[in-house]
């Protein structure tokens, strides 16, 4: 079990070990967490632009119509509980990613393009 | 004062009665900005604010163009005294707490959403192609003040006495916005206007399903002793347009 979360679009927070703040902060909390994920238009994909606060999933998808497609930005709504997110740590960067970064044989850049072929 | 004739005057009277609701509501709600339960519920309830601003510009920008000699949206919202608006006492009291206010829009837009499905039918073009784009809007108000209710009735023993509450205090103000005593029949005839009687039906089948889901009880309480459409309103009106006017008539042509 991680105790790490998606948090706010802002990558992973911790959630145990967090001191407790301020009344505002403890009534706000009555309100789970919810990522919320946005389809531009049709054959796109749902693209994470934030998160919000909300009592349940069909209030968390009416919050997100209020809060992010208030400029047709999207055709498609998802929300996600944040808390069902697993995340990867920060400390894990250098184990995770990093080896990926000389393995130059894994792009593909080592045919050759035959010519007159657009759109490679 | 319903006389249908070539001043326009019927039509304007009952146009303005649309667009006053709306106008007046908008104020109301806005006041919940930055004071909603959380910020989520400002932007929503912001959202439905200007949604009714919006049908309020329209309309009273169509009522005011039918006036010899005409007249401006502003001037009708911000330079006519409170016995010249239309609107219901339902919009214009002061508010409450939340469960009140959604009470309040819970009825409001199931009233809206009966009135325009029906009039983008009617016969004059304007008001069809205003109703048209409001008939969405004020679903999804219906919709966020279904929710609520639905949540805060069938919620805990207090948000359920609250809501109870919230919903006795508004009922008596319902039956105001299905009179049609300020409304020429021949409007109605000519299928211009919708005639508010014809509304009560499916508004009240739509509340009570609501209620009943919500377990809440349907109130039984007498209607209140109203008149805003003949511009008799409630005192807090005053305090209301106070607020909203003060600015345009201190500076008057002020733009920002």
């Amino acid at each position: 079990m991680s105790d790490l979360q998606a948090g706010g679009g802002h990558g992973a927070v911790p959630v145990t070990g967090v001191p407790a703040r301020g009344s505002a902060e403890e009534s706000r909390r009555d309100w789970p967490l919810w990522e919320v994920f946005v389809r531009a238009k049709r054959g796109l994909n749902h693209v994470h632009v934030g998160s919000l606060h909300a009592p349940d999933a069909a209030m968390a998808l009416r919050n997100a119509r209020d809060l992010y497609t208030r400029r047709q930005e999207g055709v498609s709504l998802w929300v996600v509980p944040a808390a069902s997110i697993t995340a990867s740590s920060p400390d894990e960067k250098d184990s995770f990613f990093d080896p990926a970064g000389d393995k130059i044989y894994r792009h593909p850049t080592f045919y050759d393009i035959p010519e007159g072929v657009e759109h490679l | 004062m319903a006389v249908t004739g070539p001043d326009n005057s019927a039509l304007v009277g009952y146009v303005l009665s649309l667009g006053d609701d709306s106008l007046v509501a908008a104020q109301r709600l806005a006041e919940w900005i930055a004071a909603s339960p959380q910020l989520e519920e400002d932007v929503a309830v912001g959202n439905i604010a200007l949604d009714l601003l919006g049908q309020a510009r329209s309309l009273l920008t169509y009522a005011g163009s039918l006036e010899d000699p005409p007249r401006t949206e502003d001037d009708l919202a911000y330079f006519r005294d409170e016995r010249d608006f239309r609107s219901v006492h339902l919009v214009e009291r002061a508010n409450g707490d939340f469960g009140v206010t959604m009470a309040r829009l819970l009825f409001l837009s199931s009233y809206h959403y009966e009135l325009y499905a029906r009039l983008q039918r009617s016969a004059d073009e304007t008001l069809a192609a205003i109703a048209a784009k409001a008939v969405k809007e004020v679903d999804y108000h219906r919709d966020h003040a279904t929710m609520w209710v639905l949540r805060l009735g069938d919620g805990t023993e207090l948000s359920h006495a609250r809501m109870q509450a919230a919903v006795d205090a508004e009922w008596p103000y319902v039956e105001e916005l299905f009179g049609n005593e300020h409304l020429d029949p021949a409007l109605v005839e000519s299928g211009v206007a919708v005639d508010p009687a014809e509304l009560r039906g499916p508004w009240r089948e739509y509340v009570a399903g609501v209620l009943a889901e919500a377990t809440l009880t349907l109130p039984d309480v007498p209607p209140a002793v109203t008149g805003g459409r003949r511009g008799v309103h409630d005192e807090q009106m005053g305090y209301l347009l106070a607020e909203m006017q003060h600015l345009a008539r201190s500076h008057p042509g002020a733009t920002w």
